[in-house]
């Protein structure tokens, strides 16, 4: 059977990279919701009615699976990691229960309302559960990034032995929760999350504004599509450059506090000075192709690139290599491959909103078909990135699960067997392919459908919009 | 530093906090098989129903709420791990299996209703009926067994202890299942979830005696441990709140019979702790005033709890009175 601690750690990998999908939907979703719930409430306009109902279907069942697949997280620290939970239990317990209380809870229950109250409450209570919602899904996240944050830079506790394990007792909660990393995570995977929805969003409403308009296939409510292109854009062109920007913040703060990790992000071996940011880097004894742990590298790169990126502009400081730490490195080359393709798809995010941006000042934005397949084909990407990013960080803490204090393979729950291991590991592989799949299944139907319209609607929306600018002489297949 | 020194000095108030953290943590697990249990018990009346139109009834009616029921679970696993860390870590991870087949249970349930929803063919809602049938019935059964794994203090995921409970949670989710739909569904289902509900209540005592007698013999206090006056109170009080609800439901005032099956839930929650208090976990042999967690964060724990748990109650007010009255089945999204 499997080792239990190599299928612990899988299986952890496993749930948690396929729960972050959800989580980014909804929080991502929240800001447009709350937008366009605001504007339907006014009247402004009767598409943002059906952006409202639309973008709600795609938000409830994002939250749901999220819900089904995020109780699993809390239970498996202590199924799997109950040495883990025993040790740190004390500082890291109470994030998570107060997460319950504070914004799942106010999520969980706005939401029946937001979802199917709309004819049941006032305007008022209705905006009021928009907005609970969507503060619902960012609270979930300052709590659960307080609780991350403090694994990745621990401060405020105090080190004990008792029964012969070591435990960590909470001394100073204000040093402990309020952890400048804290900061970093949080405003970079909220930005994430709105980039990630944004590109999605855009990327759907540009295959339907490419059909409408390039291939010139009549489509229904094409205005619905074109006006989420339009909002998506703007999201992208706000979100994009900042989390670049903050993202290089992040990188030096990490070099600051997380030498080791930030050693595994650049495949510094030994402490050097002058550091290029290699684009490329490949070990130079090929029988070493498959160890993530390759030491002897050849690289193409930025001279002085990762000095200058660690320093904030020195490109001669000097980065601490990994071979001066006591512990084992990261698996070093999935943490250097997934910070460059993060970084790599942030920029061309950047260059996408410019892109965008510029053709709608010039009114093309409904006739560049490249455009449109550009978007296409990225709107998946943001959530890839969000993975990426998310190895980054927990890969390249290995082999801490709290930095300096415990390690990830001391923190198994000292029961379990290889059996059981294998059972919840297999048991897991199949039942998220087919979460996974259903979720694609159902979200692809909802896209297919399109907005409401019609007697769906309590507003009628203009007949002007919809659909009827086709070019004569082409018949709908549809 | 002061605050931080006066908060690790003692507990807050000089109030009993690892007991009343031993109650609300306990409350909570109670409020979860109240609330989520009449969304299960809806799933389990569900596969008595044929008809399309009922079933869709069925889904309507638990559609905005079970997802803020499921969060109590969320909220006594976090509370556990915060105030009885070393529990919580004993507790879920000798239960390995379990734990993961309640988790698919609930993964099930939490599904299907959405999938049902998707597309109106008679195969694909036949399966997925099924599996919130399945899940909805799995669920509480498994949450039972686990409740009577860790108050007989078993190492093993699956005993005799654990099957009674089991079964009597399950049966009791039907007794608050039935209730809820009769309220919530009024006329649009049949007179059937009224004799489901009076026969699931008189199942429930029945499963409670066997459970009782199980317990007499596997718990190391034997029958002592039952013999105590809040066991025996809370006993008789089930007894005169199934009769209460089997009134209540003939009647039709069905708010009262969901405040009967209410009542019985907490009742049966309250007998598992009293049995288990002074002890935490007796299979790890923890008592509450060693598992505790350190004071500083215990009392930080409980203003937390103190200031958010009014709040939450709020949240759920909100909710059901913006629900008040039947659903309808159209009122889906």
């Amino acid at each position: 059977m499997i080792d239990p601690v190599l299928g612990s750690r899988l299986q952890f990998a496993l749930t948690t990279i396929v729960h972050i999908v959800f989580p980014v939907m909804s929080m991502g979703l929240a800001p447009f919701l709350i937008y366009f719930t605001w504007k339907d409430i006014r009247g402004d306009d009767p598409v943002y009615e059906q952006l409202r109902k639309f973008w709600t279907k795609i938000f409830a069942i994002s939250f749901v699976v999220g819900t089904v697949t995020g109780i699993v997280l809390e239970f498996e620290f202590g199924t799997n990691f109950a040495a883990f939970s025993t040790a740190a239990g004390e500082l890291f317990g109470g994030p998570l229960a107060v997460e319950g209380m504070m914004a799942f809870m106010l999520e969980a229950t706005f939401l029946g309302i937001f979802v199917f109250g709309r004819k049941r409450v006032s305007d008022r209570l209705y905006m009021i559960s928009a907005i609970a919602v969507g503060l619902g899904t960012w609270l979930s996240a300052v709590w659960i990034l307080i609780a991350n944050s403090w694994m990745q830079t621990p401060r405020g506790y105090e080190l004990a032995t008792e029964n012969g394990q070591t435990v960590v007792h909470l001394v100073d909660p204000i040093a402990a929760y309020l952890n400048p990393r804290f900061g970093f995570m949080f405003v970079h995977m909220q930005n994430a999350a709105v980039e990630s929805v944004a590109l999605f969003m855009a990327g759907v409403a540009a295959y339907y504004v490419y059909r409408h308009h390039v291939w010139g296939y009549p489509v229904e409510h094409v205005e619905f599509w074109e006006r989420t292109l339009k909002i998506a854009l703007v999201a992208l062109l706000i979100t994009a450059p900042l989390q670049v920007l903050q993202g290089d913040l992040y990188a030096r703060h990490v070099y600051e506090t997380q030498p080791q990790k930030f050693a595994a992000m650049e495949a510094v071996w030994d402490t050097e000075a002058y550091v290029p940011e290699y684009i490329f880097a490949i070990p130079t004894d090929l029988s070493q192709l498959t160890d993530p742990r390759a030491k002897e590298l050849f690289g193409l790169g930025i001279p002085g690139g990762a000095s200058w990126l660690a320093s904030g502009g020195d490109p001669t400081a000097e980065i601490r290599g990994l071979n001066s730490f006591d512990s084992e490195a990261p698996p070093v080359a999935i943490v250097f491959w997934s910070f460059r393709a993060m970084v790599g798809m942030g920029f061309w995010f950047i260059l996408l909103a410019f892109w965008g941006g510029y053709r709608w000042y010039t009114g093309e934005l409904f006739e560049d078909g490249l455009l449109h397949k550009a978007f296409m084909g990225s709107s998946l990407l943001g959530i890839l990135a969000v993975e990426l990013g998310w190895v980054v960080t927990e890969v390249g803490r290995q082999p801490w699960v709290i930095q300096g204090i415990l390690e990830t393979s001391d923190g198994v729950s000292p029961g379990l067997t290889g059996t059981e291991a294998a059972i919840t590991l297999a048991g897991f592989v199949g039942v998220y392919a087919a979460i996974l799949a259903l979720y694609t299944y159902v979200v692809a139907r909802i896209i297919r459908a399109g907005p409401p319209g019609g007697e769906e609607l309590e507003s009628t929306p203009d007949p002007q919009n919809d659909g009827d600018t086709s070019p004569a002489g082409v018949t709908g297949d549809d | 530093m002061t605050s931080v020194e006066t908060l690790a000095a003692g507990p807050l108030f000089g109030l009993p906090l690892p007991e009343l953290w031993f109650a609300l943590v306990f409350a909570m697990l109670g409020t979860f098989l109240f609330l989520d249990g009449f969304d299960f018990g809806a799933g389990a009346i569900f596969a008595t129903l044929d008809d399309g139109e009922a079933r869709e009834t069925v889904l309507s009616a638990i559609g905005p709420f079970w997802d803020g029921n499921e969060v109590w679970l969320v909220v006594f696993g976090g509370a556990l791990f915060a105030a009885f860390p070393s529990v919580y870590a004993n507790l879920f991870s000798r239960h390995y299996l379990l734990m993961f087949g309640i988790l698919g249970a609930l993964i099930l349930r939490g599904l299907a209703p959405e999938m049902y929803e998707q597309r109106h063919d008679d195969r694909w809602q036949r399966w997925w009926g099924r599996s919130f049938v399945a899940g909805s019935v799995l669920a509480p059964f498994l949450l039972g067994a686990f409740a009577g794994n860790w108050l007989a203090g078993s190492p093993r995921s699956f005993t005799l202890v654990g099957v009674v409970v089991g079964i009597t949670v399950t049966v009791l989710t039907v007794v608050s299942g039935a209730a809820f739909l009769r309220l919530k569904a009024q006329g649009a289902l049949p007179g059937s979830v009224r004799r489901i509900g009076i026969g699931a209540v008189a199942a429930y005592l029945l499963s409670v005696v066997a459970t009782l007698g199980v317990l007499a013999v596997r718990l190391p206090a034997g029958v002592d441990a039952l013999l105590t006056a809040p066991v025996i109170g809370l006993v008789v009080a089930s007894i005169a709140l199934a009769g209460g609800y089997v009134v209540a439901l003939r009647r039709g005032a069905n708010l009262a019979a969901l405040v009967a099956a209410a009542g019985l839930t907490y009742g049966l929650t309250a007998v598992v702790a009293v049995i288990m208090y002074p002890s935490v976990d007796p299979a790890a042999n923890l008592a509450v005033a060693d598992a505790i967690v350190s004071t500083l964060p215990l009392n930080l724990m409980s203003i937390g709890a103190a200031l958010l748990l009014p709040l939450v109650a709020t949240y759920f007010v909100v909710l059901y009175s913006a629900f008040s009255g039947p659903i309808s089945a159209e009122e889906a999204y």
